[in-house]
């Protein structure tokens, strides 16, 4: 009886060291050689496996970075944006370089074609998501640019950061946003945009991307961009374009002077977490009226988007 | 009796409701002012070439087709061009249009307008194809697919047999049968000419059964025109389709991704024959064509000929009105259709019936979880998966979309139209074919 135990134990442990010896040689021949710092970056990133950065999940990122480091000697142009300026210092210290600090951006709704601004006129019973929507009709409010109000981007959005407003049917962007992108790929009509943070969350933008002439476009809705280029003639900065009946602010030029905010008849342009303009009155007189006047009218949507 | 032919996979039966199957073509009146889209033919879009101000003539070139595939477009009044500018057309986005003011009827001198049949063809192939181009023939089955293209056979190719297509397999549409049973010598005229501008001697007319009488008389008819046949084809939708046509009328199969041309047929709408006899012989450029309006309430259903760029509205108008009820009004058939946005938008050369349905009708059915059934593929024409497409498409494997051979899709909805769970099958395979599009496209640039 005990001969057999003893048989049995010599002989596996015999099988297992032979085992042993072999798959060492064969971890030896087929030794995958991999930079160690990946797994330290990868450590580093935030783990949202957004795809925000343009590459498949945050390992693909570390290996990308790692890679660029090695043959460039540089991260330029790599930008992890969830985790922000704070995530792409810590990384490129683990690779022994300086990041470029670039400014936080977030995403922007670019239409106001709320229920009441834009209402109703027809009827779309079909399936209620955009990339349908946008196939089979040209929008509810008859508005071939507007927001189709059927979620893609809530759906779209990873981080939780957009949620549809159910009194206006238009999505709203909470300040958890990342500026991951997820939404702007998913609407069909390329409403959403990213756009920098700017100064204390303060952005000016035009909330309208409607390419018709302002007659057609004003039909369907009250706050449609009509193309009329006063903005463009008051912006001291040339930080506003005009194409294709829109006008349209660079982030990177606009300094946030709201000057436009206030030229625009139709309330097109919106600006975000400004203090109240009750302190201009003093400042200057005469605009003042009409600028105290719109913007009293207009706080009110704004309150309601963000 | 012996059995009646039609393609051997899938196909449904809906209920016909042909109610304007007995009423004769009639001419409506001119409108007031026609909005001409300068996009009606699938390819390239033409461009203008009269300006704000311009007299035009009916019949007058307008806008010239410049590429290959794209298609002449000729004013339909004559009058006062009012403005060239975006305008919605029916797919409910603004689209360049030419905007006419009627002020008269004042055709063109070349054009021969008498009722007289002109059946010798003097015409050689070459002019056969120029004039289609010319006058800006395009396929009238409903695709608008620039008729001189057809016309012209890919080198090392042959076409050996011409199908014309008088199936009208859709509902409610009778715009082809009357046009089969009232203007039948002039459309055997026109196949003649498409037959002798294709090479062919033999031609084939498919027609469903449910058009018995166009079926008799063309039958009759043929005896005097060499060449052609009259093949009686079992009802089943979508037998209008190039392919099951092919498959119906010859038993040729069109391979995936193939044209008809490669089992030596090719198709043209008995529409299509018409307008070709009326350019040829007539010279008349293609402005008006045969349009059905018809629904459950109007008062006058019929059949109206119809100048391109009328607005929609006046047919209704003729038609008795808008019912109170009304849910959906449809530009094309009930099954490819499209629902329209507003109904002041123009008749373009696409355009084959008007149709009108009650709110109930137009209703979707609440769609519910997949039962596994395979509905939808035994009645697909194409065979093909539809609830996997659709469920591909649904969870964006694009990659999966194209494996499963989406692109062969020919979009009648019959798995849609079927589904017992009233799942958006078709929605979810057209999506997933735009996109599969985009990445064919992609691909290409790359």
């Amino acid at each position: 009886m005990n001969d057999v135990i003893i048989f049995a134990v010599i002989s596996l442990s015999l099988v297992g060291v032979a085992a042993a010896v072999i798959l060492y040689f064969v971890a030896q021949k087929f030794k995958v050689i991999e930079d160690p710092k990946i797994d330290e970056v990868e450590e580093a990133l935030p783990a949202a496996n957004c795809g925000g950065c343009g590459f498949p999940g945050c390992r693909g990122f570390a290996e990308a970075l790692v890679k660029s480091a090695n043959e460039n000697n540089s991260i330029e142009g790599f930008n992890c944006p969830v985790g922000g300026n704070d995530t792409m210092a810590a990384t490129a210290g683990i690779l022994g370089l300086i990041a470029e600090e670039k400014e936080p951006q977030i995403a922007v709704i670019r239409c106001s074609g709320s229920r009441e601004n834009a209402p109703k006129k027809i009827n779309y019973d079909g399936p209620a998501t955009c990339a349908f929507a946008h196939n089979l009709s040209s929008g509810e409010s008859g508005c071939p640019y507007g927001c189709l109000g059927c979620g893609d981007c809530v759906i779209a959005c990873a981080f939780d950061a957009i949620y549809m407003d159910e009194v206006t049917g238009l999505p709203v962007v909470k300040d958890n946003c990342v500026a991951c992108g997820a939404c702007v790929v998913a609407c069909p009509r390329d409403i959403i945009e990213l756009r920098n943070k700017g100064k204390k969350d303060r952005r000016i933008f035009v909330s309208c991307i409607n390419e018709e002439k302002g007659g057609p476009a004003k039909k369907n809705c009250a706050v449609a961009c009509i193309g009329c280029s006063k903005c463009f003639k008051v912006c001291p900065f040339e930080a506003i374009t005009m194409s294709n009946n829109r006008a349209y602010i660079d982030y990177e030029k606009c300094k946030l002077c709201r000057k436009c905010v206030v030229e625009c008849p139709t309330h097109a342009i919106h600006e975000l977490n400004f203090p109240p303009r009750k302190e201009k009155k003093v400042v200057a007189e005469k605009p003042v009226e009409k600028a105290v006047e719109k913007p009293a009218e207009q706080s009110e949507p704004k309150a309601e988007k963000e | 009796m012996s059995i009646l032919k039609t393609f051997k996979i899938g196909g449904v039966h809906p209920p016909e409701n042909k109610f304007s199957a007995g009423e004769a073509i009639k001419v409506l009146e001119l409108p007031k002012q026609v909005i001409i889209p300068i996009a009606q033919s699938l390819g390239a879009p033409s461009k203008a070439i009269v300006a704000k101000g311009d007299e035009v003539k009916v019949g007058q070139l307008i806008a010239k087709g410049e590429a290959f595939i794209s298609s002449n477009i000729h004013s339909s009044v004559s009058g006062k061009v009012l403005k060239l500018d975006d305008v919605m057309d029916q797919s409910g986005y603004r689209r360049p249009c030419i905007v006419i003011n009627v002020e008269s009827d004042e055709w063109e001198e070349s054009i021969d307008r008498s009722e007289d049949l002109k059946a010798e063809i003097t015409a050689s192939k070459e002019e056969i194809i120029k004039k289609v181009q010319e006058m800006g023939v395009v396929g009238l089955g409903g695709a608008t697919f620039p008729s001189h293209v057809k016309l012209m056979v890919p080198a090392g190719k042959k076409a050996e047999v011409l199908v014309l297509n008088g199936v009208e397999c859709e509902p409610y549409l009778t715009a082809d049968h009357r046009l089969m049973l009232e203007k039948a010598d002039e459309m055997l005229v026109g196949i003649q000419i498409l037959m002798k501008g294709l090479e062919v001697d033999r031609a084939v007319i498919g027609i469903e059964n449910n058009k018995a009488d166009a079926i008799a008389h063309l039958t009759q008819k043929v005896i005097n025109y060499p060449g052609i046949e009259v093949v009686a084809l079992k009802v089943q939708y979508p037998q209008g389709g190039e392919k099951q046509l092919i498959d119906a009328a010859l038993g040729r199969q069109v391979p995936s991704g193939k044209l008809p041309i490669e089992v030596g047929a090719v198709v043209n709408n008995v529409g299509t024959a018409f307008a070709v006899y009326e350019a040829v012989q007539k010279n008349k450029p293609l402005i008006d064509r045969v349009v059905t309006i018809t629904g459950k309430n109007l008062s006058a259903t019929g059949n109206y000929i119809v100048r391109i760029g009328t607005s929609v509205n006046e047919l209704i108008e003729k038609a008795g009105g808008l019912p109170e009820n009304t849910g959906k009004v449809v530009s094309g058939g009930p099954m490819m259709g499209k629902a329209l946005n507003k109904t002041d938008v123009p008749v373009v050369k696409g355009t084959s019936g008007v149709l009108v349905f009650e709110e109930d009708e137009a209703k979707r059915v609440e769609p519910s979880n997949c039962i596994r059934c395979a509905k939808c593929i035994t009645v697909c024409p194409m065979g093909l998966e539809p609830v996997l497409i659709a469920q591909y498409a649904e969870s964006e494997l694009y990659e999966n979309v194209e494996a499963e051979k989406a692109m062969d899709c020919i979009e009648c909805g019959s798995c849609q139209y079927t589904c017992p769970a009233a799942r958006p099958l078709l929605d979810y395979i057209r999506l997933g074919k735009f996109r599969v599009g985009q990445l064919i496209r992609n691909r290409s640039k790359k």
